[in-house]
């Protein structure tokens, strides 16, 4: 390292290979990172957006070109679209409400003691671990009369009149790929609101009981009010996340019977997959994200007024 | 052994200045204290020596060689922090020998340097162990035998002791006094603790908001501060601030009493007035200079401190030496020591 | 959680017979998919709803890794996750590492953009995906695919690798650097140590999701080569739809690489999720 002479006490602009390093270090780390996200992700996001404006049909090549609303217009008037939409609406609250609700129930119960602690905790969240689409195909294969006993034991229950597929009966179709989700996703929200459970000081119980407050309303009055922002995040992220969820229903029903489990992901996914009709995919990938994002503002505002309050 | 010098040098984090022309020079072998209260910057300065945070104005010099851009490394210096910064997954041995083992030291020089330090620090017989195993003590110990092993120009301590309990603390208080003495070596120690630093300084730098208030021995900041805030820092129990009025020939305190203190021109600019507890006297009556009442009496044993209330001044505390038999309630008669007492003017500054 | 409060024995009991059936309800599926493959062909039939078969085979397994390609699947999987999971490890744990470390214009910009790709629809990329790696001469190539997963899966890496980095003082590093280490030996003799366990499970996480793709892998893959497990399996299950034991025996094989990394990430969950649970 030379001294510098010429640089007079006092000057406030420090100069040397260190600090140079010093300030480009930090993008050398994240470029590999921003790289391929940008590439991989925002580039193909933005191709993806233009789409929707596009016709692009692969099995009709020379058809190509800028179509405006088009695809849009089309998607005003098409009966699976709105069926579809429909269709999210119930999958995902069904989904999201059981397994918020189960999660609470089964992170409540493995913050308190009991013998065998280790191993309930690691058998309970096994599901987590097991791929989706051999979720999907376990439970389709549960819900089949030929080979699970899940239609015998509904039918001996008497909530099935016989043991039928309720894969395949249209009024009944959803409940399948949502008791697989329901399944699939219970350890996450246990484990994230065990977490959040484990990170209360316990002295607040204490001090609690020592007030003379019952069980309950150590639940309502500290538990809760400590879990809601993290209950709140985990609710919006996982509901997004359900929403775009296709693996489970394209595996199990694949849409069907008569589009009763069709939601805008499956529907997405086999437009682009079977008709290779990537602008009318895309149309809808768009209506989905902007309507997404629509929820999301919303629950951000309620929450931003409910800790007002 | 390194002389060291920082001229004007300023630290700041974006449009927020933490540090201002700051101007010192430590000689070789020199004990420094950095003092101050927290958010002072002494730990940014010291920081700033180790070059873990980059200078943004001034010159920084180890023996007359500009060090600013000069990496952590290459500035052969060793430092102690407060959190120890023991590398949790190397043993004792390794921890201590880690700097010999990255400038590739020979095996034997390098054991040989890890058991002398061991030795001085009494560590011998845990040199195998994992720092998880080790207690708070130990741990500084194995700290300060890592900067030990390098033989490094210089030291710099960064609030070395503050996680430990107080017993401890003094202890190794002694260890840091005798390791100077022994070493001889430039050392650089932040505290906000000010008895370590009146023990341990050769002089005492107090940084305030940024602004060097003070340098110097401990004596000199006790006896003469040069401010308000640096008369406040340094001494124990805090300096009692009484407002005062000028008069004739001398000051009058907020009830009247006149007290003949300073020289004329002093007296004109004087807005305070500073004196320490224990420069505060309980007389009898007639050689009062306040008449109080005593709100709470704090019985040390080596001292009485009495805090008591003079009716138009407001409180004032009193060091008594050994047991003073006072109760709470009780009237007290206070004169002052006028030559030990400090005249301040609107800025705080001392006359 | 305290022990003077007298708990009726009905509560306890309760508590009980509630995480019996939590244990039951996450175990059940899984015992019945090995349940089907371990039961001889003739008795699936006769003894459908039975809890346990009488007679056990191992034949399903044997004639799933003989004579269908299911090895090949599992290789091709095998290499899929595995890259993902290292090269995706690497490039998180440096861009962690710098959110975690540095200070610098642009990290809240950069940030908000990880946060955007875990917001929108993936399959919303599906489409130009497809035509980007049509046009590149990419289809049918694992190498596609292991790009693909590692730009997806790189986001929630680095937040992981982040909040392990968090966890790491910084003391340590600049310990290392006054005792002669630039930043990068620092990072490599001390902080890398450190993160193992983190690494680890970053590493498993990520090659849990990359063996679970399905939809994406269903698109970029059609050639019986180059197919992954997920693919090959439904191929196969669409194909042959009456081979029960067959399709549950392969179904248990692609659960073992899973479960063996669940196992060993199971510790580190509850601590690594808290920081990190954006997306599961």
């Amino acid at each position: 390292m030379t001294a510098q002479a010429d640089n007079a006490p006092g000057d406030n602009r420090a100069r040397g290979s260190f600090y140079l390093r010093y300030m480009v270090e930090p993008y050398l780390y994240l470029s590999p990172a921003v790289i391929v996200i940008a590439l991989v992700m925002l580039v193909p996001l933005v191709i993806g957006i233009s789409y929707a404006f596009q016709a692009v049909n692969l099995l009709r090549p020379f058809q190509t070109g800028w179509v405006g609303f088009e695809n849009f217009q089309a998607l005003w008037s098409d009966r699976k679209f709105w069926l579809a939409l429909t269709n999210t609406f119930w999958w995902t609250l069904g989904s999201i409400t059981f397994q918020f609700f189960l999660g609470l129930g089964l992170a409540l119960l493995l913050n308190t003691r009991f013998h065998g602690k280790r191993l309930v905790q690691a058998l309970v969240f096994l599901p987590w671990a097991v791929p989706t689409f051999l979720s999907a195909l376990t439970w389709a294969w549960l819900f089949n009369p030929t080979i699970g006993p899940l239609p015998h034991w509904l039918a001996a229950l008497g909530i099935l009149s016989e043991p039928f597929n309720i894969l395949g009966d249209p009024n009944l179709a959803m409940w399948g790929p949502i008791t697989a989700n329901v399944w699939f996703g219970i350890p996450f929200f246990a484990i994230t609101l065990l977490a959040a459970l484990q990170s209360i000081p316990g002295e607040l119980y204490e001090a609690a009981e020592i007030d003379g407050a019952s069980a309950w309303q150590m639940f309502t009055k500290i538990t809760l009010p400590f879990l809601a922002p993290m209950i709140a995040i985990t609710v919006m992220l996982r509901t997004i996340w359900i929403a775009n969820f296709a693996d489970l229903i394209f595996v199990m029903t694949g849409g069907g019977p008569a589009n009763s489990t069709q939601i805008l992901s499956t529907y997405i996914f086999t437009t682009a997959f079977r008709k290779l009709d990537f602008g009318y995919a895309s149309a809808i990938a768009v209506a989905l994200l902007g309507l997404l994002l629509i929820y999301a503002a919303v629950l951000l505002v309620l929450r931003r007024k409910l800790v007002k309050i | 052994m390194a002389r060291i010098e920082l001229n004007n040098i300023a630290k700041s984090y974006g449009s927020v200045e933490v540090l201002r022309d700051v101007n010192l020079t430590i000689e070789d072998g020199e004990f420094i204290v950095l003092v101050g209260p927290s958010g002072c910057g002494k730990s940014t300065l010291l920081r700033m020596i180790a070059g873990l945070e980059p200078i943004t104005g001034g010159e920084f010099q180890v023996d007359g060689r500009r060090m600013n851009e000069v990496p952590p490394r290459d500035r052969d210096m060793a430092m102690v922090f407060q959190s120890y910064a023991l590398y949790p997954h190397m043993d004792v041995a390794r921890n201590m020998g880690f700097s010999l083992e990255i400038r590739k030291a020979q095996k034997e020089e390098r054991s040989r340097k890890i058991a002398d330090a061991a030795r001085t620090l009494g560590l011998s017989s845990l040199t195998e162990r994992l720092p998880r195993a080790l207690s708070g003590g130990q741990r500084q110990r194995v700290a300060m035998g890592r900067a030990i092993v390098r033989d490094p120009s210089a030291f710099l301590f960064d609030e070395p002791l503050s996680n430990l309990d107080a017993a401890l603390r003094v202890e190794m208080r002694l260890e840091i006094a005798r390791l100077h003495q022994r070493l001889n070596a430039t050392m650089i120690y932040v505290t906000h603790d000010q008895v370590e630093a009146l023990t341990l300084a050769d002089r005492i730098v107090v940084l305030n908001a940024g602004d060097i208030q003070q340098v110097g021995t401990p004596l000199d900041l006790y006896e003469r501060p040069s401010n308000k805030f640096v008369a406040q820092f340094i001494g124990s129990p805090t300096m009692n601030i009484l407002g005062i009025d000028q008069a004739e020939n001398g000051v009058k305190l907020k009830d009247g009493t006149l007290l003949k203190v300073g020289s004329e021109q002093e007296r004109r600019r004087a807005h305070e007035l500073g004196v320490r507890p224990e420069h505060l006297d309980v007389v009898a009556e007639d050689a009062a200079h306040m008449k109080g009442v005593a709100e709470l009496v704090e019985h040390l044993g080596s001292d009485t401190n009495i805090h008591a209330n003079v009716p138009g001044v407001g409180p004032v505390l009193v060091r008594q030496h050994g047991h003073y038999p006072l109760r709470a309630g009780e009237a007290v008669n206070i004169a002052v020591d006028l030559e030990k007492s400090h005249l301040f003017g609107v800025e705080g500054q001392r006359l | 959680m305290n022990a003077l409060r007298q708990t009726s024995p009905w509560a306890v009991a309760g508590k009980y017979l509630a995480l019996a059936l939590y244990v039951a309800f996450a175990l059940f599926p899984l015992y019945w998919l090995a349940k089907i493959a371990v039961t001889p062909d003739k008795l699936i039939f006769s003894e459908g709803t039975a809890l346990v078969p009488s007679r056990f085979t191992f034949e399903n397994f044997q004639t799933v890794l003989l004579q269908t390609d299911f090895v090949a699947y599992f290789r091709n999987s095998l290499i899929v996750s595995l890259g993902t999971a290292a090269i995706t490890t690497m490039i998180a744990a440096a861009a962690g590492y710098a959110f975690s470390r540095f200070d610098f214009r642009g990290k809240r910009l950069i940030i908000a953009l990880m946060l955007i790709t875990q917001m929108f629809p993936l399959l919303m990329i599906i489409a130009p995906i497809y035509k980007i790696v049509a046009t590149l001469g990419l289809l049918n190539s694992l190498t596609s695919l292991i790009i693909v997963y590692t730009a997806f899966n790189i986001p929630f890496a680095t937040f992981l690798m982040q909040s392990f980095f968090d966890g790491i003082p910084k003391d340590l590093e600049e310990a290392g650097m006054i005792d002669g280490c630039t930043r990068f030996e620092a990072l490599r003799k001390i902080v890398l140590p450190l993160t193992l366990p983190g690494l680890g499970a970053t590493l498993g996480f990520i090659f849990t999701a990359a063996w679970s793709e399905l939809l994406f892998a269903l698109m970029l893959i059609n050639s019986n080569d180059a197919m992954t497990f997920p693919v090959g399996l439904l191929t196969f299950v669409s194909k042959f739809s009456v081979d029960w034991g067959q399709m549950m025996a392969a179904g248990v094989l692609a659960l073992v690489p899973s479960c063996l990394f669940f196992i060993f990430i199971q510790r580190y969950l509850v601590q690594g999720l808290t920081t990190g649970a954006v997306k599961g």
